[in-house]
């Protein structure tokens, strides 16, 4: 076992008394410290040991949600609103604009894995759509101009 | 009188996030009273008021903190619906961006009439750029007593916190809401018992929507009988609706019950854009119902909605043109049920499938009439036989598509036959 997802691990399950109950903030918060955006294997093993619950408890609440993802991601996650209101205003431009921008198709991630481009439903950004959601902010009303800029700056935060 | 402001009082009085200008504009006063004339006076206002929840299912409010009330336990908790999952809306968001003190203030009244002492305020996901501040105006209300302990010198205690959601429809669910927050899939339970018997940890848990928690607060500042200014007989009040798709203006607006949904359309959010044609509303989130342009004079109220096969739901209005397709809409709609159900239950999880096979084929244009049949019985179970409010509702739009629309529904042979008998 590494060291280092032992020790992230127990930092998070500490915050929240080693309790299973709070299995859901418990994974969010560890997800978030991994770079890849997901919870690894071993992390989901780990987890269940300290939590004294079953592996597959843990796997049932990962794969249940969406926010949390068993497989490695980009490091920037990009959700594209695939709901009601932003398909009666035809967000099939801004789809094909992230598609171009990072020349990936919606469900990849970019090959430096930087990036990852996904659907997701309705994030009550109705009023500024066709909407899309960069980790946690939220874009409305975009132009081909304004969505390689946005990437360009994501780019840019890395380096 | 088109938009009002009875809830949305304060949206533009102070920026949403100092307690001070809360306080200076009127905030606390509503709990205040409640020490002046008691909870049972607090409650018989909010009885005479007729609030309806505002999370969906439009249950009235009164009624629920009676029955939360009555529920005896060492340990009860009230839990606000922030989880606002229904596609199209967004005015939860609102309540908790410009005046989520309001919110709390609502949460610390329902602990108090309810005897209960912890409060949770769950908020999706989708919201986490919004977490920080709304746990930074919780503990503003810790440092000032109007949380915690002895609350404004009084003998009651509450404690509130955030709970974020991960991304999940049905966790708007009451039972669905409470497996999560103990750690497991959201999935819902069967009942009986009842959410407010056995919820959150199986203790008593009164889930409430946000927007009903803001109502509570203005009904108690300005009494009943302002509220019921405004609205019908059966639909008393305002509501907050969260209007998007093909209009000038987009947003969330405090209308009072009643006015119509081309009113709605055309003087507030500014009509139709590029002056196209109607062409339907989906009422109410995605389980809502459709309506076709030329109902668009039905008035927005619970009533009348509800004689047309549509209810208010979580006060969701997408508009489509002419240019959208009906039944690539409902494609739409059928793929976010398909993807969110849960899966716990065959009907949902088994006719998501089946409706999936079928839509496909009735857009890509060779269902036969077969499918047609099969759509009817798979609504019909969905409908009947489905664990959940989400399977169970699924259906409005496709029953109120084939009401209004019912030349999309057959084959074409079907249809001329069918005209020719009436
Ligand atoms: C699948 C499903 C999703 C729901 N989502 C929400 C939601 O996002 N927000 C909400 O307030 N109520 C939602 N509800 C309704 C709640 O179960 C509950 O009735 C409501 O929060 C009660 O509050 P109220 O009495 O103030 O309306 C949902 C119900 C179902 C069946
Ligand atoms: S109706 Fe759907 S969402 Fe509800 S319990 Fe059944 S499968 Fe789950
Ligand atoms: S439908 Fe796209 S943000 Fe609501």
């Amino acid at each position: 076992m590494k060291p280092e997802l032992e020790q992230l691990a127990d930092s998070v399950c500490a915050k929240y008394d080693y309790d299973a109950v709070n299995l859901l903030p418990i994974l969010q918060e560890i997800q978030r410290h991994s770079p890849r955006n997901y919870i690894s294997e071993e992390m989901a093993r780990i987890i269940a040991k300290k939590l004294d619950i079953t592996e597959s408890r843990v796997y049932d609440v990962i794969t249940y949600f969406s926010a949390l993802s068993s497989e490695p991601r980009g490091e920037v996650i990009i959700q594209i609103c695939n709901s009601t209101t932003c398909n009666v205003n035809n967000n099939r431009d801004l789809i094909r604009w992230f598609e171009e921008e990072l020349g990936i198709k919606v469900g990849e991630t970019t090959p430096d894995n930087k990036f990852t481009l996904i659907f997701t439903h309705c994030f009550g950004a109705c009023d500024v759509s066709p909407a899309v959601r960069i980790e946690d902010d939220v874009y409305g009303m975009l132009t081909r101009e304004k969505v390689k800029d946005l990437i360009a700056a994501k780019r840019g935060a890395v380096v | 009188m088109k938009q009002v402001h009875f809830i949305t009082e304060l949206f533009d009085k102070y920026d949403g996030r100092s307690l001070q200008a809360y306080l200076d504009a009127g905030g606390f006063t509503a709990l205040k009273k409640l020490f002046d004339i008691s909870s049972e006076a607090v409650l018989a206002e909010i009885d005479a008021s007729g609030l309806q929840g505002r999370g969906g299912a439009a249950y009235p409010t009164g009624k629920k903190l009676r029955q939360a009330r009555a529920e005896k336990a060492a340990r009860k908790f009230v839990v606000c619906n922030a989880d606002e999952g229904e596609p199209g809306t967004f005015k939860d968001r609102e309540l908790l961006k410009c005046n989520i003190y309001q919110v709390i203030e609502g949460m610390v009244i329902a602990g108090i009439c309810t005897q209960s002492q912890e409060g949770i305020i769950y908020v999706r996901e989708e919201y986490t750029n919004m977490h920080d501040e709304i746990r930074a105006a919780i503990a503003e209300c810790y440092k000032h007593n109007y949380l915690g302990k002895g609350i404004m010198g009084s003998p009651y205690n509450f404690d509130l916190k955030l709970f974020s959601g991960a991304g999940s429809y049905v966790c708007g669910e009451g039972f669905a809401m409470c497996e999560s927050m103990e750690g497991k899939s959201g999935r819902p339970r069967s009942k009986p018992p009842y959410v407010k018997q056995e919820g959150f940890l199986r203790l008593p848990t009164l889930v409430i929507n946000t927007e009903t928690l803001s109502a509570i607060v203005s009904i108690i500042k300005h009494g009943a009988d302002s509220f019921r200014r405004y609205g019908t007989e059966k639909s008393p009040g305002t509501k907050l609706i969260s209007i998007s798709g093909k209009v000038n203006r987009p947003g969330v607006y405090e209308i009072p019950f009643g006015l119509t949904i081309r009113e709605i359309i055309n003087d507030l959010a500014g009509g139709i854009r590029n002056g196209k044609k109607g062409h339907f509303v989906q009422i109410g989130g995605a389980s809502g119902g459709i309506l076709p342009e030329r109902l668009w004079d039905t008035p927005y109220t619970y009533e009348d909605l509800a004689k047309a096969g549509l209810s208010v739901g979580s006060g969701a209005i997408v508009v489509a043109d002419e240019d959208n397709s009906l039944l690539d809409y409902l494609k739409v709609v059928q793929d976010f049920f398909r993807h969110e159900s849960c899966g716990k239950c065959t009907p949902c999880r088994e006719g998501n499938r089946q409706l999936r096979f079928i839509f496909d084929r009735i857009i890509n244009g060779t269902a036969t009439a077969a499918d047609y049949d099969n759509l009817e019985i798979v609504l019909d179970v969905m409908g009947k036989a489905s664990l959940c409010g989400s399977g169970k509702t699924e259906v409005v739009p496709f029953r109120t598509a084939q009401r209004y629309f019912p030349e999309l529904f057959m084959t074409k042979e079907c249809f001329v036959a069918k005209k020719a008998v009436v």
